[in-house]
Formats: structure tokens, sequence, C-alpha cells
């Protein structure tokens, strides 16, 4: 039988770098294939050739047989090839079946067929067990319903190959796992699917085969039933790698105290009555999907946001709202969660980034002191491994782990005593999150206090000492590290914490 | 045929960029010229040695550089800031009357020795008042500033027009609505003798280094980059961005201003309504094709000037109108705008 997709010798060049070079893969029908692989192996640059928004530079794809045109992204919704991506292209304003519906229909048509419309994605709701009301305003919907009208809007162009990227990045574990449910249902119906992810575990969960990309080159093709984590993880970064995990210490004095804290912001009520204690030499880490308080949370305790109410303590002393020059001067280290429109100034130079945020001690009379922001900058790319050439470059040419070093060096070159480190490791590649990692509990072991805001359930487990979970801008109480597992921070998650205090 | 982001733009594409563009525009006007019937290359030539063959025409030449270089800065100082200021010409228009007003009826008598100081400043200041009212509401109420000053130009000019009918009508002028005089300690000293060619020149010139200079080399500058390059970041690193804003508008409006006060007092000696033939929009065409640098803008600025001039004196030689600068210029900004866009990206099969 003739494989549904059939990739030959796929090759594509950006500049000097070979982002796909001399790919192959088959799909059969009703298979689930993993595409496994650090970022810049060339996993999405792979599935923007498939779905024609790349014209590869050699090599055909093949659907059913038939050669797909390159470079031709109607051509391929034609054929079948669907597409979810991690940002979803949905509207908020519209509600579930207008976004199911747009771009179905022609321009020209006087009127849209909303009562076909509605037929057809009732029907296939139903068939693939993925319950929506098509009156919903999307902005209303969880994420996770958000997840499962995009899916819909690709069946609804009668796909046959569905191409998911990342698609666990948004959800909690839980909503994950009824993803995977999901798409097993959709593989027995005789849908083809293929799933990009790094994530080691929901890979070998999910997939029939795996498909381990790395440099742009496909270096293995494993059945998931007849391979192994640490095998795959190897085969991902080329070389084993381990992430250091934190050993044993007595936390300090509390530096950090929130008592009761809100934060309102344009009408809505960001952070409720929110309570930590954060002391020397720990990590406190904050586990939480994406947009449930952690934003204002480290924009507060960072200087960039005013609380409504409730006490805050530094140090022992009550303090009123930080600008980022108090904060700073307090020794307060900030790791911003998006570090390209936060962290850095792209189109500035490497140490104009590193001096930006202490300005004040770069300058004399109102002049900038290069020489000196050159140097500290030289000494923390040498200190911290920050590769990417000189310090006069512009920072955007370094990579996105090239530059997180650089931000925890401007951070960690100055001893704070407090680091509020939001995600610091997402969207890195292993070696560079193991290097994180290890700073992160360098610091903690030379006595900073850390808050380690994340949403990766392996990471807070790893690096932190006790553990609270932020859902709707509320805080869970603390858990200790030893006594929390996945399940149990997968509740706390869920904003269930009450059940998981009472099943401890 | 696609087009890819560039990572990295090489030094000498920077440079040749305006080239490129300026190219682009004469070959464009060039056709225009055919279409008119002169011979192109005869027709630019003229255009060169009208605008620098003699030592009037030279001095005509600079004499309109003057305000372009620093209507010029205005625009460059403000958009690398991301403050999109297109009410240069307003702001032009404001300065030269604060300074005939000031000179007028207030100092008249004052030695040139403090007047000249005294009327640039009252300039500047008219200039800096007409930014910040547009920056007041986007900061406040994210009113864009695109609309509010574009928009402040014909109140501007209208108001100006008002009041050179009115309480600033020159009693001596036969009925023409023009303003009082500059004071004669109130004119700027000619450069050049038996030139109209004054000191603006060295003030303007001077100015494109100390902005040049404190641009690259100030903290303000530093932090007025970050703000404008990305806010999210500069708010991040604590850069007080409202604060950095009002510095910018005001160093932009000031110079917007200036460019009226040293006009007046340079040239004219008093203020009409056709004081200036679009010094204040022509002025974000310097800055473009100068890439915002400050340094940049004085090149030009000559450019512009010359084909301003060089057109006049072509179009009574051949008979092609004198419109053909207007389009050269034009043409500049619209081929600047696509060069600069090739700079980021690059054009793959």
């Amino acid at each position: 039988m003739t494989p549904i997709l059939e990739i030959e010798h796929v090759s594509k060049s950006f500049g000097t770098t070979r982002a796909n070079d001399d790919i192959s893969l088959t799909l059969a029908q009703g298979e689930i294939i993993a595409l496994l692989g650090e970022n810049g192996a060339g996993k999405t640059t792979l599935m923007s050739i498939l779905s024609g928004h790349y014209t590869p530079d050699s090599g055909i794809i093949r659907v059913a047989g038939a050669v797909l045109p390159p470079g031709r992204p109607r051509m391929a919704i034609r054929a079948g090839i669907g597409m979810v991506y991690q940002h979803f292209s949905l509207a908020p304003n519209l509600t579930v079946l207008e976004n199911v519906m747009t771009g179905t229909e022609s321009l020209w048509s006087p009127r849209s067929n909303t009562a076909a419309g509605r037929a057809k994605l009732l029907a296939l709701s139903r068939k693939f067990g993925l319950a929506v009301d098509p009156d919903a305003r999307l902005g209303d919907l969880s994420v996770g319903e958000q997840q499962r009208v995009e899916i819909l809007k690709a069946l609804y162009n009668d796909v046959r190959i569905l191409v998911l990227d990342e698609p666990t990045a948004v959800l909690t574990n839980i909503e994950a796992e009824h993803l995977f449910a999901t798409l097993k249902g959709m593989a027995r119906q005789g849908l083809s699917l293929i799933f990009i992810s790094h994530k080691l575990p929901e890979v070998m969960a999910t997939a029939d085969r795996i498909l381990v990309l790395r440099g742009g080159r496909l270096v293995a093709e494993r059945r998931a039933a007849e391979t192994s984590r640490a095998e795959l993880a190897e085969l991902m970064v080329g070389r084993a790698v381990t992430r250091p995990v934190r050993d044993a210490a007595t936390p300090g004095a509390v530096v950090l105290e929130l008592t009761d804290v809100t934060l309102r912001e344009a009408g809505v009520n960001r952070l409720k009555s929110v309570g930590l204690h954060l002391r020397e030499g720990e990590v406190l880490g904050i586990i939480g999907v994406s947009g449930n308080g952690q934003k204002p949370l480290a924009a507060l305790l960072g200087g960039t946001a005013r609380r409504s109410g409730g006490e805050v303590r530094l140090f022992g002393q009550p303090i009123g709202n930080l600008t980022v020059t108090d904060a700073i001067a307090a020794g307060i280290g900030r790791i911003p969660e998006d570090r390209n429109h936060e962290g850095v100034v792209g189109e500035m130079a490497i140490w104009e980034n590193v001096v930006l945020e202490r300005i004040g001690d770069y300058s004399r009379h109102g002049f900038v002191d290069r020489q000196a922001g050159m140097a500290d900058a030289e000494r923390i790319m040498a200190e911290f491994d920050v590769r990417g050439g000189g310090a006069a470059r512009p920072i955007r040419l370094l990579s996105g782990g090239n530059v997180q070093k650089l931000i925890l060096g401007r951070n960690l070159s100055r001893r704070p005593r407090i680091l509020i480190a939001a995600q610091p490791a997402r969207g890195l590649d292993e070696g560079a999150v193991a290097a994180v990692h290890e700073r992160i509990l360098a610091a903690r072991r030379a006595g900073t206090a850390v808050l380690l805001i994340s949403e990766d359930l392996d990471e807070v487990m790893a690096l932190s000492d006790r553990i609270q979970a932020i859902v709707g801008g509320r805080l869970s109480p603390p858990v200790a590290a030893e006594g929390a597992d996945a399940r149990r921070l997968g509740l706390m998650m869920a904003g269930d914490w009450m059940e998981a205090e009472d099943a401890s | 045929m696609r087009l890819e982001p560039r990572d990295h733009l090489p030094p000498w594409l920077a440079l040749a960029t305006p080239l490129i563009a300026v190219a682009a525009a004469l070959a464009l006007a060039g056709g225009l010229i055919a279409l008119a019937g002169a011979p192109v290359l005869r027709a630019y030539g003229l255009i060169v040695t009208e605008a620098f063959g003699s030592r009037l025409a030279a001095t005509e030449t600079l004499t309109r550089a003057i305000p372009l270089i620093l209507t010029g800065l205005a625009a460059a100082v403000a958009f690398r800031a991301r403050l999109w200021n297109i009410g240069a010409e307003g702001q032009l228009y404001l300065g030269a009357v604060a300074a005939v007003t000031v000179s007028s009826l207030l100092i008249p008598d004052w030695p040139p020795i403090v007047q000249i100081p005294v009327l640039l400043v009252a300039g500047a200041a008219a200039g800096m008042v007409l930014l910040l009212l547009p920056l007041w509401l986007r900061l406040r109420f994210q009113v864009d500033e695109v609309v509010t000053t574009l928009l402040l130009n014909f109140v501007a000019v209208l108001f100006v027009s008002m009041l050179i009918d009115t309480v600033l009508k020159d009693p001596m002028a036969f009925g023409w609505p023009q303003s009082l005089p500059i004071s004669d300690n109130g004119m700027l000293p000619r450069l050049v003798a038996r030139s109209r060619l004054h000191v603006g020149l060295v003030i303007a010139v001077a100015l494109a280094l100390v902005v040049w200079f404190v641009q690259a080399r100030t903290t303000f500058g530093l932090q007025s980059r970050a703000a404008g390059l990305s806010p999210g970041g500069a708010v991040f690193a604590g850069v007080p961005l409202g604060r950095t804003l009002v510095l910018v508008a005001m160093i932009s409006g000031g110079l917007a201003g200036l460019a009226g006060a040293v006009e007046v007092m340079g040239v004219k000696g008093y203020v009409t309504t056709d004081l200036s033939p679009g010094y204040g929009y022509s002025g974000i065409v310097v800055a473009m094709l100068a890439g915002l640098n400050p340094l940049g803008v004085v090149a030009a600025a000559l450019f512009t000037a010359m084909m301003y001039v060089g057109a006049d004196g072509m179009s009574r030689a051949m008979g092609i109108p004198t419109y053909i600068a207007d389009v050269t210029v034009a043409l500049s900004l619209l081929s600047m705008l696509v060069a600069l866009f090739f700079t980021r990206y690059r054009i793959r099969r």
C-alpha cells in the first residue's frame, strides 16, 4: 500500500546553514510519527516545506503517490495537509464556528452558509470526540479548548495528514493527556499525524515511530516500543547530557515576604491575595500554566508593576512599590519571561545590553563609559560561556541560549541576593538548559534566594526546595519538593490544591 | 521568488543604500525629463552647475540647505526614538513667529550679541511647545502622534496667517500679509559678503555634530535609542519611557522651531505664509535619506538643496517645469524606503 506521505531527499539552506539536509521519511495511513529534535534541528523548517511555506532547494514530496508542487500553501491544503501551530491562528473576537469557517468560503459569495458549516463542525466534533460549543466566543475559551478549535479548523478542511507543532506547550499535563487520547483516536479513524516535540515522555507515549532530527539531518528512526528516554535524549543532543540536580542545603533567613498581595490591572485582578516567603539559599518554584499571573508577579518583584494591596517585606522591612532601579540597587536580579522583547534590545550591541539596566553605574556626567561597559561585557561573556562574537555585535545575532546566558551573567556576576527567574529555560535546547540550571543552582549554593517561575514540571521538580502552584492569580500553599510528584503538582496546577492537600 | 530576512547587514551596504536610492530616483525622474523633450544628461548636468557652478549659486544652495539640515535633524532625532514627528513644518512657522515677536515687540534695541541668542531660544521653545502637546496626548490617551502632529501643521500655519494679518501685521508693507520685521540687531550676520549665506550654516552643522555626539555617547542617547528600538526592553531595563520621550520631543521640536527662527533671522527678516516651501516635510526625506544619522543629514540636506536650486536654473534654461525637483526628491524618499526594505530582506528565487 502506498504511504499517505513520502518526503524524499529534501534539503533547504538558509545562507550557509543547512536547515534540512537530505531528509527522507514516510508516513502510513493511520500512523502517528513524532519528529523529535532540539531547537534549530530543522523540525519547523521541514514542516514549513511540507505546508508549502518554504520551497525546498531539492527533493520532492508525494501525498498519496502524487507529487506536491513546492512552495504552494494552497495546494498543500488541497492535498489534505493541515497544520496546528503552537501559536494559534484564531481570532478571539469571533465565535468558534466563525473561526472554523474563516477562509473556507469564497470572498465573493454573497452570504455565508453557516447551517452547512455548523452541521459539518458538529459531525467532526462527534466523530473525533472534540467537544466544543460552536457559538461560544473564542476569547472566552480556555487554552485547551482553543486548541481543540484549532484542530477542528484543520479537520474542517478535510485533512488526511495533520501536523501538530509542539501541541502541549500551552497545556497543563491533564489537558495534554486528553489531547493524546484524542490524537490516538483520530489515528484509529484513519488520519495520519505528525507530532513535533522536544519532550521525551509524551513522544514515547503517543507516537508509533519516532524520527530524531539533529543539525538538519535525520539521525535516527526508532519504533516507540523499542527505545528508551535515555537513548532518545542522547540521539537528540548527540552526546549524553544530564541536567544537574540540586543537593541538600539549609536555607537561611527570610529575605522576601508577600502577604495578601493583590494587583489590579485594566480592571482585572491579576494577582489575588498572594502570599509567599523566600529564604536565602533556597529555590522556591512557582509552577503553573502560562497566563495565570506569572507575568504580574515577576513584574511586581522586578519593579515594572505596582500592587494595589497587601504587604511586601524585603529583608524584613516593609516596602512600597519598587522601581526597576530600586530593585536592582536592592540586589534583586531579574530574568524576564520574554527574553527577546524584555530581556534585551535586539538591535543594540551586546555591551549596551549589559549596561542598559545599570546605566547609572556606567555613566559619568551623563556620558556612557563605553570602555568599562565593553570590558564588563567581555568578562561576563567569558565567564558565562556566551558564544557569538565580540561585545560590540548586535545581540540579535546570538542564539537564544547565548542570549539567556548573557542575561544570567549580567545578573549573577553582581551576586544578587534575590533572583527572580521567569521561565529561565523556555525554548532552549538541552545543552543550554543544563547550563542555565547549573548557574541557578550555583547561585543557590552561594546563598541567593531564587524565585523560579516556570511551567516545566521537570524543571521545577529538579531545582526547587519548595513549590507553590499559581492558578488564576492565586498561589497555593507551598509543598516540599520531596513530597511532590507529577500527579500532585498536576492537580495543584489545575487549581485543585485543596484536594491535593487532602490526598497527602 | 520570496523574501527572507537578512541576519546581517554589511557596512558597505548601509553606506551604499542612500546612493543607490538617489540613483534610482534620478533614473526615474530622467524618464520624465525625456518625456518633456529635453536631453536627460544635459539636464542633470545643468542642475549641478546651476547649484554649484558659481559663487552665487553655491551660496544660494548652502542657504537653502540650512533649514533642511535643522528640520532633517528634528525628524532624525524623533524617528530614532520612534516618535513620529510629522509636524516640523508647523513647529518651524511657530519658531519663526516667536523670533519675530520677541525681536520686534519686546527687545528690538538689545545688542546683537544678546538679542540673537535670545531669539534663537525663543524660536526653539515655540517649536518644543507645539510638539509637547501631541506627545502629552500620546502618553496620556494613546493618541497617535502621526495624526496630531500632521494636522497641527495646518493649525499652526493658519494661526501664523492670522497673526500676520492682525497683531503682527507690518503697517509699512502696503497691506501685504507680512509680519513686523526682525530688528536689525536680531539679524544673523552674513557668512559671505554679497550673498544670502548667513551664519545659520555654522549653527546647523554644529548642531548636527552635537546631536550625533549626544546620540552616540551619552546616557540619554543610549536610553532614547533603547526606547525607540524596543519599548518593552527599555521599560524592563528601567528606562523612564515618558521622561525620555519628553526630552526627545523637546530636542526634535526645538530643532524644528530653530529652523524657523534661523530662516527668518538669516534670510527674509519677516514672516509670510510662504516662508517655508515645505522645509518641514522635506526634512523627513532628508532624515530618511540619511538613515537617521545626524551627520548623514548634512549630506542629504545638501543633495536636496542642490536639487531645488539646480532645478530652478535648469528649468529656466531648458523650459522644463521646476516641479522636476519636487518629483526627484519625492522619488528619492520612495526609493529609499524600498532600498531600506532590501537592507532587511534579501530575495530568494
